[in-house]
């Protein structure tokens, strides 16, 4: 899906992923969409939960050869 | 103020003494209520470290002055930056070491009892997943049972007392937990033991593990005695150790009975479970001890963080073994039961052979609590 900016967090241990995501997500707009990708296993249910908790919409997901890949639109 | 490690082995000290210990638990809330580290004097607050990002000033007001303070998450990245806002903000804090992954993975050695002829019998307490493994140690050789994929913490215990594994045993197929039998037979020449019924789809070699079986260990012959005992799966065998200690696998714990559903059909095993439980085991003396694979709740510890119990004793106060009606015990064992274990179809796998995944991976398959048993 298209996204408004790409946030590569791939590498990156608990709590980097998040922390960056969050970053990222204070330059974008409400309604615009951050795409991150992942290694850390460990995100997947934290970028959910954090996403629940920020009142932002975790858009869709995928698994591509071991990247998790995030649509987050922000709230 | 100042932010400290503390590792799985220290916890578990506290776990065993019963010693005061406030956990701040920074993994998110379905982790978190999934699976944590328990003790009887422990109090948690759980608050993602994602909610943390900005301060922990919001929180403060959360954490008692007067108790030690552990920071834990899954892997230590989190719990770090959490101790280190925390002792910014004035507090002395722990952080769990290689949280909850170096958790799960802890073995706790504990001394059951001795045999005869000075032999030993040891209980490895896996206290972050409820797995409980045993070395019975005599006259320079040891057997292990039911042992954890940790197998390393078994060759370090065998080097440091000077005995050489010569057996490993597993009780019946594991689904909650990843054996580490095959490869500690690998290392050290050992025979490994499986029961055939459990194994019929394993890819290695394996010495089948039969009822009348008796295994010898060291020259005074401390014998361990196979029971065929089904119920938990279709293949499960308990031993009867030097007459003394009853290892019931996961057919039999102290506070409850093992679930018949992890490898086949409970309808189809539930009579299984009940003849050993009501018919097999009573046949046995009272007077044995009965070390299972499990424990499932922190109360089950003895005062020395053993998990032991005469069977006598579970006949009298274990509700498994005191439901009269058949129909009510099915329902028991059949209805209602816990959610299954993480990944409990690939650990099976694993422990055939058929699967052979990366450390990370059977580490990731681990993780959360045992779920064996029903109560």
């Amino acid at each position: 899906m298209n996204s408004d900016k790409m946030l590569d967090a791939k590498g990156l241990a608990c709590p980097m992923p998040i922390v960056k995501t969050r970053k990222a997500m204070n330059d974008l707009q409400t309604g615009q969409v951050l795409e991150i990708h992942v290694t850390d296993k460990g995100a997947k249910a934290d970028l959910a939960a954090w996403s629940k908790s920020g009142g932002h919409e975790l858009v869709e997901t995928a698994e591509e050869n071991d990247i998790l890949k995030f649509w987050i639109r922000k709230g | 103020m100042a932010f400290k490690q503390m590792t799985a082995a220290e916890v578990s000290k506290k776990v065993i003494n019963k010693t005061d210990l406030f956990i701040l638990d920074v993994r998110n809330e379905s982790d978190f209520n999934d699976w944590k580290i328990e003790g009887q004097n422990f109090e948690f607050l759980n608050i993602p470290y994602f909610d943390l990002l900005d301060g922990v000033e919001e929180i403060l007001d959360q954490i008692p002055a007067n108790k030690e303070i552990l920071v834990v998450c899954a892997k230590e990245g989190s719990s770090v930056m959490v101790a280190e806002m925390l002792s910014e903000a004035g507090l002395d804090v722990f952080y769990l070491k290689g949280g909850m992954k170096a958790w799960s993975e802890h073995l706790e050695p504990v001394r059951i009892g001795e045999l005869t002829n000075g032999a030993e019998i040891y209980q490895f307490v896996r206290l972050g997943k409820g797995c409980l493994s045993y070395m019975v140690v005599s006259n320079g050789e040891a057997a292990i049972i039911d042992s954890t994929r940790m197998i390393d913490a078994y060759l370090d215990f065998a080097d440091d007392i000077g005995v050489k594994i010569t057996h490993v045993l597993d009780t019946h197929l594991h689904a909650d937990h990843i054996s580490g039998g095959r490869r500690i037979a690998e290392v050290t020449n050992a025979a490994y033991w499986l029961p055939p019924k459990d194994a019929a789809e394993v890819t290695f070699e394996y010495q089948p593990l039969e009822s009348g079986n008796v295994i010898t260990i060291g020259h005074t012959a401390i014998d361990i005695q196979a029971l065929y005992s089904p119920g938990h799966t279709i293949g499960s065998t308990s031993f009867v150790v030097d007459q003394k200690y009853l290892l019931s696998g996961d057919i039999l714990f102290i506070d409850s009975i093992g679930r018949p559903d992890l490898a086949g059909l409970a309808e189809d095993w539930v009579r299984d479970l009940r003849e050993t439980l009501y018919t097999r085991y009573k046949e046995l003396s009272e007077e044995l001890i009965v070390l299972p694979s499990h424990f499932m709740i922190i109360d089950e510890l003895n005062e020395d963080g053993s998990v032991a119990k005469k069977l006598g004793s579970l006949f009298a106060e274990n509700h498994g073994l005191n439901i009269a009606e058949e129909t009510e015990f099915r329902e028991l064992v059949t209805g209602n039961l816990p959610p299954q274990p993480n990944a409990y179809q690939e650990i099976r796998e694993t422990n055939m052979g058929k699967i052979e995944p990366d450390d990370e991976k059977q580490r990731e398959m681990e993780i959360g609590p045992n779920r064996c048993a029903v109560r």
